[in-house]
């Protein structure tokens, strides 16, 4: 996100990160999870898991911990965690 | 497992979640799967012990819910998930009964105990998967489906007007009336929390894609039904029950639109047929 400066409180703002797990082979590859992520971190792989399908595979650092992922996957194959040390 | 990351590690909701029967039979691109999970959410947000909780189910698609969650549920006949769940809740008044049911079992052949249901205010949490169609049977036209749809049943369209689910809950007693789609997850979670927590019939319509059998036939992709619910639905809480068809041309209104106390069915029964020296426990102790 881009701002036209650098917002006053930008110092003290703590931004919340996380990390996303995929358990591939649950994966019915709906894409739920792609299209609606807000930060656009997870992408569709190239590999094939146990039923055949592409699992999603994390593409950059963006996450911030929102479980909408895990909310909305219908096959409990996502899930995020918060993620400290950043 | 492959992935490493994951080892030792579980998905939240897995204790809520009756994991040797994953996979479950939904479709890839079904939308219960999600509507379930914000249930479990919503169970899980309540902070009340799961053995207080079940859930009823029907026959069809949606029904299969009941055998996926891990606390007590009842799987029942078709279209008899509210009478289970009433025998359940005047038996054990201190249960959270929710009934998980999709709109084919619960506004078609159960049409009738809903409305019962609801003009008694039985102290339920109804959640109804509503895909617009039959799903499990193979896409015939439901009470559901939205005019001119096609289903396997109306080839050039169907020529019916279909159900406006909250008008015909709020007109049969309902005491709380909401409708979210599948993608609307949190608001759901909340809504299904909120439902469960107060007393009396509360009544939850969900949207939900069925890209088998009514989306294929209707040419829409998954991701389209989604980004239909995103980008043709109105949050408005509060709306008249009258202004709530499912007319994606038009703008389908989501939101809280009903809220009221009244008291409940097994509340009245009690006082009325069971008087405090009546109880059984007195007459043991007599």
């Amino acid at each position: 996100m881009k701002y036209w400066r650098v917002p006053l409180d930008s110092g003290e703002i703590q931004i919340t990160r996380g990390r996303v797990h995929i358990i591939e082979d649950r994966c019915k590859g709906c894409g739920y999870c792609i299209e609606y992520c807000p930060r656009e971190v997870l992408e569709f792989s190239k590999k094939f898991n146990a039923k055949g399908y592409h699992p999603p595979q994390v593409k950059n650092e963006d996450c911030l911990n929102c479980h909408y992922c895990e909310l909305l996957c219908p096959e409990f194959a996502i899930y995020s965690e918060a993620a400290f040390g950043q | 497992m492959k992935h490493d990351e994951t080892a030792g590690m579980a998905h939240p909701l897995e204790d809520l979640v009756r994991m040797d029967r994953i996979p479950h039979i939904w479709c890839p691109g079904c939308g219960i799967g999600s509507v379930f999970t914000s249930c479990l959410t919503a169970v899980k947000q309540t902070n009340i012990p799961y053995n207080q909780f079940t859930m009823v189910s029907g026959i069809g698609c949606s029904g299969r819910g009941a055998g996926y969650i891990n606390i007590d549920s009842f799987h029942t006949t078709h279209g008899r998930a509210i009478p289970f769940a009433s025998g359940i809740k005047m038996a054990r008044p201190d249960l959270n009964v929710i009934v998980f049911s999709g709109d084919g079992d619960l506004f078609a052949i159960g049409g009738n105990h809903f409305i019962h249901a609801a003009r008694r205010n039985m102290d339920l949490t109804v959640i109804c998967v509503n895909n617009l169609t039959y799903g499990m049977t193979g896409g015939q036209v439901a009470a559901t489906t939205p005019f001119k749809a096609r289903s396997s049943t109306t080839a050039l369209g169907n020529p019916d007007t279909p159900f406006n689910l909250p008008l015909l809950a709020y007109a049969s007693g309902a005491t709380y009336v909401a409708r979210w789609t599948m993608l609307h997850a949190r608001d759901l979670a909340d809504c299904i929390q909120e439902a469960i927590l107060r007393r009396g019939f509360s009544f939850i319509e969900v949207l939900s894609p069925c890209p088998i059998n009514y989306g294929r036939r209707n040419r829409e992709k998954t991701l389209e039904t989604l980004k239909k619910y995103h980008d043709n639905t109105i949050v408005k809480n509060g709306a008249s029950p009258t202004e709530l068809e499912v007319d994606f041309n038009k703008g389908v209104i989501l939101g809280k639109f009903i809220d009221i106390e009244k008291p409940t069915c097994d509340e009245v029964y009690r006082r009325m047929y069971r008087p405090p020296e009546e109880t059984t426990e007195n007459r043991k102790s007599r």
